[in-house]
């Protein structure tokens, strides 16, 4: 133990004495590790940004759109419309196991007065489900639908959060009137900003929300423009979709297979591709970062040579005096940790500085922010550890090799 | 560790040789060549004796002093330091013989010059774990016994020639070894400086060390017990002073 205090006393004396190369080799170490934490800190924090904007689309839903059929089936020519109202829907809940939430959308662009303005709005006839389906949270005070406005066709609305800000502006819209095609609305409840990069109809923060039955009474409209649902669990998206598929197909008489029939959008599988995208991307990052390290690493085997040549005749004094060769090799290994370690504390220190500072860039919302999690940081110095071991084993070994005879005649 | 006995008493050489050396031969394989520089050593040192290994350049001195100083070990024959035997040991073991078992005193005095003496003269006691309190007893009082005692912080490149080789003594002192080994103590020295070094070597002697000195110097080389004379790798004589 003391004989490593004074190693490392001589060492403090040996890097002093060698204060420029010490200092680039060390900036060496820095650089690659901010370089593999930072990227893969911003490849997690992008991923995350990914995973939060298409949530704005919703949690793994599947989006499903009837049209015509392109297929002939069972006598049928192709061409056919395929129309589906709120029977289809009961249908699902009942006969498809694998459904988890399930919601018609009907959509309509409609005439919106608000005092002396009028404006022509996107409105979706929804059931309550969807608010959860789709991430649409309300803002603290409001509400989304519930049950009893779709039971008693309240005329109720549910406000996007641009839309509301245009019509209301810093003012608060819940309990507010508007006329919607006419008739009389409460406003329930507005939609808490969010991050949405994708969508199959409207901006969810342009548009305005009213319960399904509301919709059809007000409108006249039978059939829906889309439905949307989850899976129960959400790995088992396709097998959810193909029930979906195959029950519709079984009442209104078209091919399953027909992709024209009923459009399907599966968002899980864009999930799913993403996270395989991701970890292929942060992988990329990850070996970047790993191989400038890795450089830094045969600067400090590098720098540990140099010392070894340096104090070779010191070495053989200090064997002949009874060091072990395991001493030897022990020291120059722990000198080798030492530097590595101070050039890996500054370097991380670097990256949690600039994690910190990111924010205030604002590009928050396309890049993410980067973030040092405690297992990138354990990740980092693992591999630290391990650049360092290899930089300083080969220089180490080569010293406890070291004929004492030889050497203290250099 | 056994405390120095009587000062230059009659050996008892037949009893237990502290060292016994048999048909010993080295060999250099420079893998052209093979130089064979000793070759059927037998040589019986008794606690106690001062000996003196001289010859001329290439006979075969400095390989014998590796070899009795376990920094080297021999192609062929046995070596045994105090009834065990060291040619078979690893470089480890070789280590811990050197620092328990003798003290080196070199001709370029092989102080690490960026260290105060005192820790120069510590650092054998690092390598043998000794405690810390005694460590600092032990310098304090080698470095007493050597006459630096007023110069323990002094780096060796402070000290003269003289002192510098005082502090490598009492390097070569603090572990207690049962032999002290030195090769040209008094090469690198003026006259005076060099008297000194061997009036420091016959009280040593005298307080009970086993010393073996590889010497030209003839003044230091009188001084001592025994003389051995070596030629082409081979002991020529061995004289008894005053026998």
């Amino acid at each position: 133990m003391s004989w490593m205090s004074s190693s490392l006393k001589q060492l403090f004396r040996d890097l002093r004495a060698q204060r420029l190369r010490t200092l680039l080799t060390t900036l060496g170490i820095v650089w690659g590790t901010v370089a593999v934490s930072l990227l893969l800190a911003f490849g997690g924090g992008f991923h995350h940004q990914l995973k939060k904007n298409s949530a704005g689309l919703g949690n793994g839903i599947v989006i499903a759109w009837p049209s015509l059929t392109s297929m002939p089936f069972e006598g049928l020519g192709k061409g056919r419309p395929i129309r589906l109202d709120e029977e289809d829907i009961r249908l699902l809940r009942q006969g498809a196991a694998e459904l988890g939430d399930i919601s018609s959308e009907y959509g309509e662009t409609l005439r919106l007065q608000l005092g002396p303005k009028t404006l022509a709005v996107d409105t979706a006839g929804v059931h309550p489900v969807f608010g959860e389906m789709r991430n649409m949270i309300p803002q603290e005070g409001g509400r989304f639908i519930n049950a009893l406005d779709m039971l008693h066709k309240r005329r109720v609305a549910f406000l996007g959060n641009d839309l509301a800000e245009q019509l209301f502006g810093a003012g608060d819209p819940v309990g507010q009137l508007l006329r919607i095609h006419g008739s009389p609305f409460t406003i329930v409840g507005v939609l808490k900003q969010k991050n949405q990069d994708s969508s199959y109809r409207f901006r969810d923060k342009d548009m305005l929300v009213i319960p399904a039955t509301t919709m059809q009474a007000l409108t006249g409209q039978k059939y829906m423009d889309n439905f949307v649902f989850t899976a129960r669990d959400v790995a088992r998206t396709q097998e959810a979709t193909q029930e979906v598929l195959e029950i519709l197909a079984g009442k209104h008489r078209f091919d399953p297979r027909d992709k024209e029939a009923l459009g399907v959008w599966d968002t899980s599988e864009m999930a799913a591709f993403f996270d395989t995208f991701m970890l292929a991307f942060r992988l990329f990052l990850g070996i970047i970062g790993a191989l400038t390290l890795v450089v830094g690493g045969i600067g400090v085997s590098n720098i540990m040579n140099v010392v070894v040549e340096e104090r070779t005749r010191e070495i053989g004094i200090k064997m002949a005096l009874g060091a072990r060769p395991r001493g030897v090799l022990g020291q120059f290994l722990v000198e080798t940790l030492i530097i590595t370690a101070a050039g890996g504390a500054i370097g991380l220190a670097i990256t949690f500085g600039l994690c910190r500072l990111f924010p205030a860039f604002g590009v928050t919302d396309y890049v993410g922010d980067p973030s040092l999690s405690p297992g990138l940081a354990l990740g980092t110095v693992a591999l630290l550890g391990a650049i360092g071991l290899v930089a300083g084993y080969f220089p180490a070994r080569s010293a406890a090799r070291l004929d004492p005879v030889v050497a203290m005649k250099m | 560790m056994n405390e120095p006995r009587h000062g230059g008493a009659e050996p008892d050489v037949a009893a237990s040789p502290l060292i016994r050396m048999r048909d010993i031969r080295k060999v250099y394989d420079t893998g052209k060549i093979q130089v064979e520089a000793l070759r059927d050593v037998a040589l019986d040192v008794a606690s106690g004796e001062f000996l003196a290994v001289v010859g001329p350049s290439g006979s075969g001195k400095s390989t014998l002093m590796n070899l009795i100083g376990c920094l080297d070990t021999p192609t062929a024959g046995s070596y045994e330091l105090r009834g065990e035997s060291v040619a078979g040991m690893n470089r480890a073991q070789l280590a811990e013989i050197r620092n328990r078992r003798i003290g080196f005193v070199f001709q370029s005095f092989n102080l690490i010059p960026q260290i105060s003496t005192y820790e120069n003269v510590e650092m054998p006691l690092l390598f043998g774990r000794v405690a810390r309190r005694r460590r600092r007893e032990r310098v304090e009082e080698v470095l007493a016994r050597v006459g630096l005692a007023d110069r323990m912080e002094h780096k060796p490149t402070e000290l003269s020639g003289g002192q510098m080789q005082r502090a490598a003594i009492a390097r070569a002192l603090a572990m207690r070894p049962d032999i002290l080994l030195a090769d040209e103590p008094t090469g690198n020295l003026d006259s005076t400086s060099g008297g000194d070094i061997m009036d420091l070597f016959a009280q040593l002697w005298e307080q009970g060390h086993t010393m073996i000195v590889i010497t030209h110097d003839t003044a230091l080389s009188r001084r001592t017990s025994r003389r051995i004379e070596l030629h082409d790798g081979r002991i020529t004589s061995d004289l008894r002073n005053g026998a």
